[in-house]
């Protein structure tokens, strides 16, 4: 019999596989079956909790772990008092369990070698993975200085290898956090407003009366205190105005949804400028009292009108006003959110300029439902001896580029790696610590070259990522559930801070990071620098000097502190002096165009996709965190590929089915590494497509996700660099479709 | 364009993306029920009327065929068990409403009677047969003294069996295409039909053959009847339903629904049986054989297809 | 006492929270799932909406799923939540069957398995794993008997629906639109 069941179960092989070996083994075992009892749920009585804070992504939400009688780590529950959850972990934290149950994790570690020409690796003992880093960590000492050797991070583990590096001489490290991602945003607010956004953005969209989200799709990006202040939001019925080519999950539920053109977002930004100042709605006695370059800003938007944003962005001027005039009534309730991962077509700290005029045009910054002031309690530093001085830095590279960048430039410490760049100050080896980087930096090439040029490659994780198999030594990483670590301190309304403390000793032969850090500090000398045995020393230490103390942090994992910097908010008139070159908010920048930028943005067309392509849009699924949660069995049982959107007129033509495998291939001829699926779908353009970012991985011990899906980071070769702050922008690529398979001669 | 998909990576093992929680074990279950409840109406029907002599296959010779395939489809049900350990709960609790509970019940009863039915019988089939327990003698006695009796317990037993192989799917409301009243009758009609088909192979006398074929040509009518009001009752129905008949015209299905089933398992075999009766020459295995195969294809679509058909997703 | 749920459809964004959350809290094996998200789409661009539901097991008042169980496995309990006894069950597959919301699965270990508003949790005075966790708060959960329940004051305040009515089994799941 040829059913229709019998075509679908073909692309659900591997389900069935599973469910004819489980009931096989049922089968044969009849009674074995009951030993267990495994099954039932324990109640929270019979279970030890311990104190966490998430390190599944960014947001760092502090949570219980609870652990059985049969030490058994069960479940991760949100703590209550924490601002940044309130209770309610986000599906990553709830199934941060399986970073720790993961079979495939890092389990001792391993040394590069070569057997008979062939390249793999073996393991070996700590002392031995340890002498071996430190001993390579002296010869570049030695042979170019301690500044040729680059730090890589992302996460907790960054502070304990920052330290090192620090202590070892070093002051080049960079996190995608900058150059791929937010960077933007806080040269963008800070030329404004003279303060950054930084995390958790000091959005105070719980008692927003309108919330403005250009790309963002909140709720796909599952920043958890955000996304519950939205559901607020959403209860008191606030306007949601979403620009967007893609009806986004926060879109569906706007009030507005712009369908915008992609790449035109600075047209309308500047338009909606034009019609608050020319419409007179923007709030004057804000302006007034707190901003500067008023009249140059007006004379520069003239003729900005939606009229000829209409005929760049697709959105007709009447929405245009509309919108508008909903932000000027909600005002200074109103936000337009400066969004997270910015990073798109160059001109990305104009745009965020853009965003940021906006605000202060509608008088939100420093007040309710706008953006609040937000503080954070200051962890004092554990004693150590002072860094020595390093001679030069990543900056001193750039030769005056990238003048406004202020952390280190991931792509930066890439070329200055390769020999062909010619770089005054070369790097020579690497450490890189908790972050995937042939996933998250886009531009393989420059990865590739980078990667096989420099001399020594160091990776601590958890996991065996990417990154792992291009290593020389790899150093396992227990998970946040098996360690201490630095005190989480936080900006927000409350200034507050979390404990995390292991909830069960570290599986296999894993270690925390700060105990790695140590042992190599002490192999390189600097044992003065890690003054203690154990880190609960220094923790204890810290609690202490806060107030507090481990024990009691053990207890409660996390405690709140009055506000010391004033209010929340400015009260009505109240004088405020910027931390910008005015001491005010700079509607014209002055920053900039010290720096020979220009001090008000400016609409720049950026390139359209040929005949035949589609421009690549990217994003998050609230079910992972980057590249870094694919294998993770709880949440690879949520989300376990990614799919490519197509607008079913897209599909029609190119006669494409959901759940078709295709590949991807860019504008510069890169496919993709693995087929995609197809997901044929109204909530795209016809000139776009679109796929969720952190899948298509290549490294086979990644055995649940290795060859699933697509990589995005692959088909971005086009990377259009923003020459504020060296931001690489990702949005400019272009894929076509291949539906036979392109052939294996390609790697990774 | 209408998307429903889900999101949360759901795809259990024999639910999604359809439903297939049940295998080839309930349709060979079913299968082997309905040519049980066959002979032992056909035993019974005509113990009843008095034509032991001029019916011995199907009063005496076929029955043996019962208790095996009662066993047999006992074992298969067994086989679906998902928790086989506790497979005697079934028999700790009588559930009115569950037709898997009254069923197992019922085989229960028929079970042991067609065993007893056969074991009367097992002297004329194997001369000499001796019981080597005196007890077995006189219970032997008593039954063939009763056998009338017996024989209407059977007959009504063997409706219960039959009507409930069909029922067994039709009080399935989450599955629109076995919930219809039609289904108890048409696998009825069916597996006495089937039964009739390895009686007419079994039989060696050529007039029980005539008047086996007679009743088998009305009963596939009736089957062929009861399809057509299937089908118009699908087509009158809900969408759910009218969805359900689409996988017979012109869905999956129809090629082996109509193909194997309708025509090869019924109709050919009712012309074969009526050339036959008309002087023909028509070896008596083939059109047996085409409505034993059409009757086991007919369970085994009916099982998969039902499954496929819901109200949701 | 009737317990009922109330899953707010304007306000999910489908983030399988609660999925996950139910997987740790009942300890549901890989691969397999009490609650389940469906997206639906309909329209076309850029007319186009988007329904996300959170659904689980209906605790049907008419349950179809416990009047076919031959062995009683398969019984309500105060409140009107369907349980399953598992080593009453035999895993026969006819209350999988039975089911218009295909909410129950076949657990590896052999005895059906579903969806019990966590009545291990209500026994304690504590709400269902999913609704704990959902950052959206977007699932209500409580006595419907009760006026002041929260769920019962969602039904109240919003338009609902529920799900294949027409199969008539009278669902104990709300979806607010």
């Amino acid at each position: 019999m040829k059913t229709r069941r019998d075509f679908i179960k073909i692309s659900a092989a591997g389900a069935g596989a599973a469910a004819i070996g489980l009931s096989a083994i049922n089968w044969n075992g009849i009674g074995k079956a009951q030993a267990s009892g495994s099954q039932h749920p324990v109640s929270e009585e019979e279970m030890t909790s311990f104190p966490t804070y998430c390190e599944v992504c960014f947001w760092k939400c502090a949570g219980w772990t609870y652990v059985d009688r049969n030490n058994n780590i069960r479940k991760i529950i949100g703590n209550k008092e924490d601002p940044h959850c309130s209770g309610r972990l986000c599906p990553r934290g709830t199934g941060g369990v399986g970073m720790y149950t993961d079979n495939d994790r890092l389990k001792t570690p391993l040394i590069r070698e070569t057997v008979n020409g062939k390249q793999g690796f073996r393991k070996a003992s700590w002392s031995e993975a340890l002498d071996l880093v430190a001993s390579k960590m002296k010869e570049v000492a030695e042979d170019y200085g301690p500044e040729s050797f680059a730090l890589f991070n992302h996460g907790a583990p960054g502070a304990h290898f920052k330290h090192l590096l620090h202590a070892y001489g070093s002051e080049n490290e960079g996190e995608p956090a900058w150059a791929q991602c937010r960077g933007p945003r806080e040269v963008g607010f800070s030329a404004t407003f003279g303060s950054w956004i930084g995390s958790p953005e000091p959005t105070d969209i719980r008692d927003t009366d309108c919330l403005v989200l250009i790309g963002s799709h909140l709720g796909e990006n599952m920043h958890n205190g955000q996304v519950q202040e939205v559901s607020t939001a959403i209860d008191r019925n606030a306007t949601i105005i979403t620009v967007d080519p893609r009806l986004s999950t926060i879109a569906s539920k706007s009030k507005y949804w712009l369908p915008i053109k992609p790449a035109t977002d600075m047209a309308l930004l500047l338009s909606w400028i034009h019609v608050l100042i020319y419409e007179d709605i923007y709030d004057k006695k804000y302006v007034e009292k707190y901003a500067m370059g008023f009249e140059q800003l007006k004379d520069h938007v003239k003729n900005m009108t939606p009229e000829w944003a209409y005929g760049i962005t697709t959105i007709q001027p009447d929405v245009i006003r509309k919108t508008a005039r909903e932000m000027a009534n909600a005002s200074p309730a109103a936000i337009v959110h400066p969004g997270r991962h910015v990073v798109w077509y160059g001109d990305d700290s104009q745009r965020e300029r853009a965003i940021a005029i906006l605000n202060a045009l509608l008088g939100s910054w420093g007040k309710r439902g706008g953006f609040y002031f937000k503080e954070s309690i200051t962890v004092p530093k554990y004693p150590h001896p002072e860094y020595p001085h390093a001679h030069w830095t990543w900056k001193d590279n750039l030769d005056g580029k990238y003048p406004l960048s202020a952390m280190g430039i991931t792509t930066e410490l890439l070329k200055a790696s390769i020999p062909e760049f010619e770089y005054k100050h070369p790097i020579k080896a690497w450490l890189v610590a908790g972050t995937n980087l042939p996933l998250t930096i886009p531009d393989k090439e420059l990865f590739q070259t980078a990667v096989q040029s420099v001399e020594f490659l160091a990776v601590v994780d958890t996991m065996p990522m990417d990154i792992t198999s291009y290593a020389d030594v790899i150093l396992p990483e227990c998970t946040y559930l098996e360690r201490y670590d630095t005190i989480r301190s936080a900006p927000h309304r409350e200034p507050n801070i979390a404990l995390r403390m292991p909830a069960v000793e570290p599986k296999y032969e894993t270690k925390p990071s700060w105990w790695i850090a140590k042992q190599l500090g002490e192999r390189l000398g600097l044992g003065a620098y890690f003054d203690y045995d154990d880190y609960t020393e220094v923790l204890d230490w810290q609690l202490k000097k806060l107030g507090t103390s481990l024990e009691e942090m053990q207890k409660i994992g996390i405690k709140k502190f009055d506000r010391q910097s004033g209010p929340l908010y400015l009260a009505d008139d109240e004088d405020y002096t910027f931390n910008t070159n005015s001491g005010k908010i700079e509607l014209y920048s002055t920053e900039f165009e010290d720096h020979g930028f220009d001090p008000m943005p400016k609409f720049t067309q950026h390139p359209e996709p040929e005949e035949g392509f589609y421009r690549l849009i990217y994003g998050r699924a609230p079910m992972h965190t980057f590249s870094r949660t694919s294998n993770n069995p709880n949440l690879y049982d949520l989300m376990n590929e990614n799919a490519v959107w197509v607008n079913p007129k897209v599909a029609e033509l190119w006669d494409l089915k959901t759940g078709q495998m295709v590949w991807l291939q860019n504008q510069d001829g890169v496919i993709s590494t693995f087929p995609i699926k197809v997901r044929i779908t109204e909530r795209i353009r016809w000139d776009s497509v679109y796929m969720v970012h952190g899948f298509g991985h290549a490294n086979k011990k990644l055995t649940r996700t290795y060859g699933r899906g697509a990589s995005d980071a692959k088909l971005i070769t086009n990377i259009m660099t923003d020459p504020m702050m060296g931001g690489s922008g990702m949005r400019g690529n272009f894929v076509t479709f291949l539906t036979t398979d392109p052939g294996k001669e390609d790697n990774i | 364009m209408k998307e429903e998909l889900f999101i949360s990576g759901r795809n259990i093992p024999n639910i999604d993306p359809y439903l297939n929680i049940w295998h080839w074990e309930i349709p060979v279950y079913l299968y082997l029920g309905g040519i049980s409840a066959g002979i032992m109406f056909f035993a019974g029907l005509f113990t009843i009327l008095g034509k032991e002599k001029e019916m011995p296959t199907t009063v005496k010779w076929s029955p043996f065929l019962v208790p095996v395939a009662l066993v047999l489809g006992l074992f298969a049900l067994f086989l679906d068990l998902k928790h086989q350990l506790f497979f005697w709960r079934l028999y700790t609790t009588i559930r009115i409403e569950s037709p898997m509970s009254w069923g197992a019940w019922t085989l229960m009863f028929v079970t042991p009677i067609s065993m007893i039915w056969a074991a009367a019988y097992l002297k004329e089939l194997i001369p000499g047969w001796k019981w080597k327990i005196n007890i077995l003698d006189q219970f032997e006695t008593l039954v063939i003294k009763n056998r009338k009796l017996l024989a209407w317990a059977m007959m009504i037993l063997a409706i219960i069996l039959g009507v409930y192989t069909g029922i067994l799917l039709s009080a399935f409301n989450a599955r629109p295409l076995w919930n219809t009243s039609i289904l108890g009758p048409l696998f009825l009609v069916s597996g006495l039909s089937t039964g009739l088909a390895a009686i007419i192979w079994m039989s060696k006398s050529h007039m029980e053959r005539t008047v086996l074929t007679k009743i088998d040509i009305i009963l596939i009518g009736v089957e062929l009847f009861l399809i057509i009001h299937l089908f118009m009752g699908f087509l009158a129905g809900s969408a759910v339903k009218i969805e359900a008949a689409e996988l017979f015209l012109g869905g999956p299905f129809t090629t082996t629904f109509w193909g194997i089933v309708v025509i090869l398992g019924l109709i050919i075999p009712v012309i074969l049986e009526i050339l036959e009766l008309r002087g023909h020459k028509v070896p008596i295995w083939i059109p047996s054989l085409l409505i034993l195969f059409g009757g086991l294809v007919f369970r085994f679509i009916m099982v998969e297809a039902g499954q496929i058909t819901r109200f949701l997703y | 006492m009737r317990y009922g749920m109330a899953i707010d459809t304007t306000k999910c964004v489908g983030c399988s929270d609660c999925v996950v959350a139910c997987q740790t809290e009942n300890n549901v094996p890989h691969g397999y799932c009490r609650d389940w998200i469906v997206e639906n789409v309909a329209g076309s661009y850029p007319n186009v909406e988007i329904e996300l539901r959170s659904e689980r097991c209906n605790h049907c008042e008419n349950s179809p799923c416990v009047r076919c169980c031959p062995t009683g496995a398969s019984h309500i309990v105060e409140g009107g939540i369907i349980m399953v006894t598992h080593n009453e069950c035999i895993g026969c597959g006819a209350c999988i069957e039975s089911c218009p919301y295909d909410a129950r699965y076949s657990h590896p270990e052999g005895y059906v398995d579903k969806c019990t508003f966590c009545q291990h949790r209500l026994e304690k005075g504590q709400n269902t794993a999913c609704v704990e966790v959902c950052p959206t708060k977007c699932l209500h959960f409580g006595d419907l008997d009760d006026p002041y329940s929260d769920v019962s004051i969602a039904l109240k305040n919003r338009k609902w629906k529920v799900l294949a009515p027409e199969a008539g089994t009278k669902p104990q799941l709300f979806f607010l639109t």
